[in-house]
């Protein structure tokens, strides 16, 4: 049913570009580990590991060159998880 | 649909030779329809034996005090009893079986996506099940937890818990492997011109329970990994002492097997909603509403789980959040009813087995449904939890809908699958039997559930003896009615009258093609012009 497109062939430099961010990202990570911010340091590392996924999801598995139908298929299941998580926490807040 | 009724000079899939011959020619066939056929009969083979299991403990409860087992034994059988439903029939039954079978042909494509990866799976599924057998015999006696496996019980009992909880595991792989085959089946494989709204409403039930049985699965196998860690290496996940939580396994348990009850409803439902337009001959009533309340089931079905544990000391304002979440979901389950009843309005119906068995589905889904919603409710849930209440309202929800659409779509597909016709009055027998056998085995059990009689106990008090005679004396009734319906289906298998391509003058495209179908279905692939469902009498096949 659905045509077939052309696969994205990423260049070296973007393929480098993505290892570089990933590993400044990981020392950032392990200095704000260090720096003892209470329960923020979750919060930091969380998004940190966030922009890390993001990353990957983007260049090394191709969502952003690929339909956007998939883009929504991805976004979906991590909404859908959020959203398990968040109920979840419904019960041991206002437990 | 497509206009297109095709004679195949190939042999039919049942008598193709491919590279092994014999068992070995089934075992390693990678054509959905004989995977199909292997789903078909390790589920057959699996369901009796739990249907003895099941006949065992209401022959026990006959009367009270300890008949024929001990309450160990008792406790073992019904763990057994749905381990063996819940995670070999119902779950993957009429995705395996039918979606297998028909899917591919229904949207006009060959095979499946991935079709080693459809072999696979079942391969995973004979596995899963040989160990959840195996758990009753091996070791230190068979697990007592229940299919639920809670903790704390689960993590300390010294019966043989962590063979079952792999069965599980190992259950859950063959059911992502089949859900992500078909998600990926629809998106890639529809025949020209098949756009998603010219598609049959079964591959769209299809594609919903898929999309369950991908995200909801991978929970609960970390889920029963958990268990086994805690059995094995005390991590505390779970275990109060150690700074765990035991509420938390019924938040990730729950969190799977809610939407796992859409993964067995949905494909029933989707069945169904093939039979009625053909055995009305009339377009189905509201194509789109029950298109995207399939949709609107699965999504807002994940999100229920907690109407499950009202009891278990979770905070109150999730048990008002989860109580109102379970009364919206049964908003699309009704546009689906409604539209099944609009359908034959004013049709030409033709009440033959299948459609016997639809409305069947109907009926009892119903009766299922609505004790759901007394469940659901907060108040009433806390006087009928854990009560033979329970019990009555998901067999309603889980034979009545999910066993009833699998007969129908049995008795449906059954002349395509093997080319042969069954004894139709004999079907209408076993129906009534079956029927009437049903209602007598569970409808007792809501009365004296609302009495009062807890359920999984071995015994009771004297003022449960009736109900709990009428729902035995229904048990063999239904036994009697399951023998004779399979009984009429083997023999009809090898000695039915031979059935043309189209007997129930059905529109999708299964019917367009011989019976039994070709080994790649199509000798061309159609070419689709219009939606589904439209009947007309020019369109009668090759009868």
């Amino acid at each position: 049913m659905e045509k077939e497109h052309k696969h994205h062939i990423s260049s070296y430099f973007a393929h480098g570009t993505v290892l570089v961010t990933l590993l400044v990202l990981t020392v950032i990570t392990v200095v704000v580990a260090g720096l003892k911010l209470g329960p923020l340091s979750v919060f930091v590392a969380l998004i940190i590991a966030s922009i890390k996924g993001t990353t990957v999801l983007t260049y090394f598995m191709h969502l952003k060159y690929d339909k956007p139908i998939y883009r929504i298929m991805v976004f979906g299941v991590f909404l859908l998880f959020a959203l398990i998580i968040g109920i979840t926490f419904i019960d041991y807040v206002f437990r | 649909m497509s206009g297109l009724t095709q004679e195949h000079a190939q042999p039919s899939y049942l008598d193709q030779q491919g590279k092994y011959k014999g068992l070995l020619g089934w075992i390693f066939s990678t054509d959905h329809k004989r995977i199909a056929l292997l789903y078909l009969y390790t589920i057959v083979v699996f369901f009796l034996v739990a249907v003895v299991f099941g006949l065992l403990m209401r022959i026990e409860l006959f009367f009270p005090g300890q008949d024929i087992m001990s309450p160990q034994t008792y406790n073992a059988m019904f763990t057994v009893h749905g381990v063996i439903m819940i995670f070999i029939i119902v779950i993957p039954g009429l995705s395996a079986v039918f979606g297998n079978f028909f899917l591919p042909i229904l949207i006009g494509a060959k095979d499946v996506a991935f079709p080693r990866l459809n072999l696979l799976s079942w391969w995973i599924f004979l596995f899963g099940a040989i160990l959840a057998v195996l758990s009753q015999f091996a070791g230190s006696g068979a697990p007592d937890t229940g299919w639920t496996f809670y903790v704390p019980y689960s993590a300390e009992s010294d019966s043989n818990v962590v063979i079952a909880l792999t069965a599980a595991f190992v259950l859950g792989f063959s059911s992502i492997l089949t859900g992500l085959n078909f998600i990926v089946t629809i998106h890639r494989m529809r025949a020209p011109g098949m756009t998603w709204f010219r598609m049959p409403l079964f591959p769209w039930s299809l594609y919903a329970t898929a999309w369950i049985q991908v995200l909801a699965t991978p929970i609960v196998g970390i889920t029963l990994l958990m268990v086994i860690a805690e059995r094995t290496l005390h991590i505390g996940f779970f275990d109060p002492a150690l700074g765990g939580d035991p509420i938390l396994f019924q938040h990730l348990f729950w969190i799977y097997s809610h939407p796992a009850v859409y993964v067995m409803i949905l494909p029933a439902m989707g069945v169904v909603t093939e039979i009625f337009p053909t055995f009305s001959q009339k377009p189905v009533f509201g194509y789109t509403a029950i298109a995207i309340s399939s949709l609107a089931i699965a999504g807002v079905g994940y999100f229920v789980w907690g109407h499950h544990m009202f009891t278990s000391g979770m905070s109150y304002s999730a048990r008002w959040f989860f109580s109102f979440l379970t009364f919206i979901v049964a908003v699309p389950s009704a546009i689906k009813v409604f539209n099944w009843l609009s359908t034959m309005y004013k049709g030409s119906i033709d009440l033959k087995p299948p459609l016997l068995y639809a409305i069947s589905f109907i009926f009892l889904f119903m009766i299922g449904g609505l004790t759901g919603l007394v469940l659901g409710s907060l108040a009433t849930n806390v006087q009928v939890h854990d009560t033979a209440f329970v019990v009555a309202h998901f067999h309603y929800i889980i034979f009545g809908g999910m066993g009833f659409g699998f007969f129908a779509g049995m008795h449906y597909w059954f002349p395509k699958m093997y080319g042969r016709m069954y004894n139709i009055k004999l079907a209408n027998i076993a129906w009534g039997i079956l029927f009437t056998g049903f209602n007598f085995l569970y409808f007792p059990q809501f009365v004296i559930g609302m009495q009062g009689m807890p359920r999984r106990y071995f015994d009771y008090l004297p003022q449960f003896q009736v109900g709990h005679f009428i729902s035995s004396i229904g048990a063999f009734i239904l036994v009697t009615g399951i023998i004779l319906m399979i009984y009429n289906l083997i023999r009809s298998a090898h000695k039915g009258e031979v059935a043309p391509a189209n007997p129930w003058r059905g529109s999708t495209l299964e019917w367009q093609i011989s019976s039994p179908p070709p080994l790649e279905n199509f000798d061309e692939i159609p070419v689709i012009t219009g939606k589904p469902y439209q009947y007309n009498t020019d369109d009668l096949g090759n009868e």
